[in-house]
């Protein structure tokens, strides 16, 4: 066991644990923060995403002491019910998730596109998605979702 | 997580507002007291207090035993309950899933919950309003027919200042009435004899009502199976040989000893499991034990082929005859033409996309359970068999998991939790990792049909011989799941049927014979792959080869396939009329198939398949491209055409169509479970690929609304055409003719060179 200082969603923040423990388990059950999920164990379907310096990075395959001094972001960092960001909003706007299990990397994701291009093509979201799974099949939603938003940012 | 739990009793001695650990609509909903005491199977259904109860706010909070999967049913059984009451949608509070507390209404399952557990708790409901409208008029001095309701406001007509709530009439009490309920589960028929509302009159049932399950889910905060915890509890992990069942010969217990903390190892029977102090220490012991497993008691077969041979000449042990008119042999012999061939279904996997998760507390003879079931009394019911516990001392928490499709009518995650909370005397919280799901998921059967069918002189079709052969269903209801087998428990049957439908039955022919076989396993009660309820269970397969040979014979015929069908399709108008609505939207012009041959390396073609799941009514149309030099076929388009009677909730029903639709060309296109003598060989999200964003196709909707009917099912139905239809639009752009999924490149090159 070691003592891992993190800065997760802006606030520092100090864990004991095993320093290989992927940065997931540490973000769950360490800092109770559920909004990254564990999926695949193995980078595969997005599920645990988080934006580590604005990039995303799978969590489950991250061991938490590479996360030592860098910002990292989860799902909790963009909003909440109460004050969600327009990405969170928009998924709402167009009911974008059945099951809801891999929309963690859904907005993740999309809040990683848009912040370097806020204007995507259909062809520039689905390719950036690409390796995030959704079961369910919601891609169609979550496709009119991000185009919302980047919509939305024409008009402001 | 919230984990204090209210029991039954606290419930009824309470008179005023509520905390309880969970409802649909935020973690602290106002709930008051319900029901009358737990019975064996849930709370009485007859007694009226045991659906509903009405708060002095004039908060409505349902109780039921039906569960939100993802697929947002909950929000539309909410909107069925606050129509018939007359109150807003958001006066409604869902409390799901809760052994102690709802009435048992049977698995959430088979798109059948708004059909069954829907018109359950509009009568309930109804009987409700009823009761309320009887107690106003007393109140207000004026008789029932004189009375309306507006937002739980219940007012003379012609006289709104006579007024009063809801609240008012009975906050805090009990209805301390009983009503009619007869029958099981899903079956169970609720206050039948009580008038409903007119559909015409509908108000909230019909309208898009955004789900009450959704913005949480993409903040962090909703709380899945997966995040329940407690304070105090230890993390588990499943320790299992690759595929088959084995006994651990030998566990060498030093193999651990450098995980950090404590680390328990569960053994009983066959069954293995680590239980340690963090999440990462469990994952590493589970990988690390070092386990020799015996040679497992049963050889899996020693491929695909293998399986579909088996099928082939293994005789049946059930027989389901779905059609059987005139006389067919008479008929094939007379035949001018004839048509025969062999369509093959692999066996493939539900996928969730988070691999199951449970907490379990297991205390002397009394056990706690939170977990994702889609059969809360199912599961509870079968920890108490095997924890050797009267079934009222398990309390089951109902939490949602992933998208399960079938999956969680199988909770073996809870049965896991269950075993090893009870040797190590400490809540434990086990979730399978990705490869435990793979390779233990109860898959949905392989299957292979066979088609045989005759045409006159005039090319009209005078026979069909429609078998479909498949395994039963090793995990269903009477059967115990995996940890319980592994302890000793032995299976009650052989399985359910994978599904009762055939093929080709939608169609009226004068000699018609439509069949189901069961297929025993080689030995019964042991699997080379476990196999369950996936998704529409059987009819995708089943669908995928009549509407195939229906396709093949129109074009021998130089017939257009819509045309061809409709000669047929006399049986229902419902189901002629979503077929024809759907190809119009789709703007299918009359011609037979193949379309005329392309010129390059790319082909286009569309191809059509029309459906009847549960008498909800589908229609697709396909549009595909092929390369011809590659064989990858390019989805371009489905239009889905759908008819499941009433619509309740618009939208919800649009999200679970683009969703079957786009699980159905992975389905088609991609998903086999490959397997040796070995083992299963796909483990992960590499070696069994699902659909992704760069893959999927547009979807276009067409609804027909029948306010007029009864609510069916919306869930899975429009999964069922859309491998058949791709399979003809490969057909259209080629002329070869798929027989076996997934439509691999490799087998769209060979079927191209046949």
């Amino acid at each position: 066991m070691a003592r891992i200082s993190l800065k997760v969603n802006g606030k520092s923040r100090v864990v004991d644990a095993d320093p290989n423990t992927p940065l997931l388990y540490v973000l769950r059950d360490n800092l109770a923060l559920h909004g990254p999920r564990f999926g695949c164990g193995l980078g595969q379907c997005g599920a645990c995403t988080v934006l580590v310096d604005g990039s995303t990075m799978r969590s489950c395959m991250l061991p938490a002491s590479a996360a030592e001094n860098k910002n990292v972001t989860t799902l909790e960092g963009l909003g909440s019910v109460a004050h969600p960001h327009a990405i969170q909003a928009a998924f709402v706007e167009e009911q974008a998730a059945q099951c809801g299990y891999c929309m963690n990397g859904m907005v993740m994701g999309a809040k990683a596109l848009l912040d370097k291009n806020p204007h995507p093509t259909v062809a520039d979201i689905k390719r950036s998605l690409n390796s995030y799974i959704c079961r369910c099949g919601t891609h169609l939603r979550v496709i009119r979702a991000i185009q919302r938003v980047a919509n939305a940012s024409v008009k402001a | 997580m919230e984990t204090k739990s209210i029991s039954r009793r606290d419930l009824l001695k309470s008179t005023g507002v509520l905390i309880v650990g969970f409802s649909f609509f935020g973690s602290a909903a106002r709930v008051l007291a319900q029901g009358e005491g737990l019975s064996v199977d849930g709370m009485d259904p007859t007694v009226l207090d045991s659906w509903l109860a009405i708060s002095k706010d004039g908060t409505v909070t349902v109780f039921t035993g039906k569960v939100e999967l993802g697929t947002g049913v909950v929000t539309a059984l909410a909107q069925i309950v606050a129509e018939e009451l007359d109150v807003s949608f958001n006066k409604v509070y869902m409390d799901s899933g809760d052994t102690d507390k709802v009435v048992d209404q049977g698995v959430t399952a088979a798109a059948r919950t708004v059909e069954r557990g829907g018109v359950q708790l509009r009568q309930a409901s109804a009987a409700a309003r009823q009761e309320l409208l009887k107690l106003a008029s007393a109140r207000l001095d004026s008789p029932v027919d004189k009375l309306t309701v507006t937002d739980g406001v219940v007012s003379v007509v012609g006289n709104s200042a006579r007024k009063i709530a809801y609240g008012d009439l009975l906050g805090g009490k009990r209805f301390n009435i009983k009503i009619v309920a007869a029958g099981i589960g899903w079956d169970m028929k609720v206050a039948p004899e009580v008038p409903a509302k007119n559909s015409k009159d509908y108000k909230i049932v019909g309208k898009s009502i955004p789900r009450v399950d959704l913005p949480e889910k993409f903040t962090g905060e909703f709380v899945y199976s997966q995040d329940a915890s407690v304070p105090g509890m230890l993390h588990g992990r499943v320790v299992r040989p690759a595929t088959s069942i084995s006994a651990p010969a030998g566990i060498d217990e030093s193999s651990i000893q450098n995980i950090p903390g404590e680390v328990k190892i569960v053994r009983e029977g066959t069954f293995v499991g680590v239980v340690a102090e963090t999440e990462w220490a469990a994952i590493q012991a589970a990988r690390t034990l070092k386990v020799t497993w015996s040679e497992p008691t049963l050889k899996m077969p020693s491929g695909p082929d293998e399986v579909f041979d088996y099928l082939k000449n293994t005789k049946s042990f059930k027989d389901n005859v779905i059609v059987n008119r005139g006389n067919l042999d008479a008929a094939l012999s007379n035949a001018q033409k004839k048509y025969e061939a062999t369509y093959y279904w692999p066996f493939q996997l539900h996928g969730m996309m988070g691999p199951p998760c449970a907490l379990a507390d297991v205390r002397g003879d009394k056990a706690t359970i939170w977990t994702g079931t889609q059969g809360p009394f199912r599961t509870r019911d079968s920890i108490a068999r095997m924890l050797n516990i009267p079934p009222k001392n398990v309390h089951l928490l109902y939490r949602e998991g992933s998208g399960s499709y079938g999956r969680l009518e199988t909770d073996d995650v809870a049965e896991d939790a269950a075993l090893m909370s009870r040797a190590v005397g400490k809540p434990v919280r086990v979730q399978w990792m990705r490869e435990d799901e793979h390779a233990w998921d109860p898959k949905g059967p392989a299957q292979l049909q066979t088609v045989r069918a005759g045409v006159d002189a005039q090319g009209k079709v005078i026979a069909w011989d429609f078998m479909d052969r498949s395994f039963p269903w090793s995990e269903s209801d009477a059967n115990p799941m995996l940890a319980s087998s592994q302890i000793g428990m032995k299976p009650a049957g052989a399985g359910f049927l994978n599904g009762a439908g055939g093929g080709g039955q939608i169609y009226t022919f004068e000699n018609q014979k439509v069949l189901a076989a069961d297929i025993p396993w080689v030995q019964q009660g042991q699997w080379p792959l476990r196999t369950s309820n996936l998704r529409a269970p059987g009819d995708l397969g089943r669908v995928f080869a009549s509407e195939s040979t229906m396709d093949e014979i129109a074009a021998d015929q130089h017939a257009d396939p819509l045309q061809f069908r409709l000669r047929y399709l006399t049986s229902d108008k419902r189901i002629s009329e979503i077929l024809v609505a759907t190809a119009k939207k789709a703007g299918w012009t009359d011609r037979p198939s193949p379309a005329p041959a392309s010129t390059g390396t790319k082909a286009l073609g569309r191809g059509i398949a029309v459906a009847n799941r549960a008498n909800t009514m589908t229609a697709a149309v396909a549009e595909i491209e092929v390369d011809k030099t590659t064989g990858d076929v390019t989805v371009k388009k489905i239009t889905l055409g759908h008819d499941c009677g009433l619509i309740v909730n618009p939208d919800g029903l649009k999200n679970q169509i683009e969703g079957n639709v786009l699980q159905a060309v992975s389905r088609a296109l991609l998903e086999e479970v490959k397997f040796d003598k070995t083992g299963q060989k796909n483990l992960d999200w590499d070696s069994y690929p699902v659909i992704r964003f760069e893959q999927i196709p547009d979807v276009e909707i067409v609804l027909i609304d029948r306010p007029e009917m009864q609510p069916l099912g919306g869930g899975e139905p429009s999964i069922v055409p859309v491998t058949a239809a791709i399979a003809n639009a490969i057909f259209d752009a080629t002329g070869a003719r798929m027989r076996q999924v997934p439509f691999t490149p490799q087998r769209v090159l060979s079927a191209l060179k046949a």
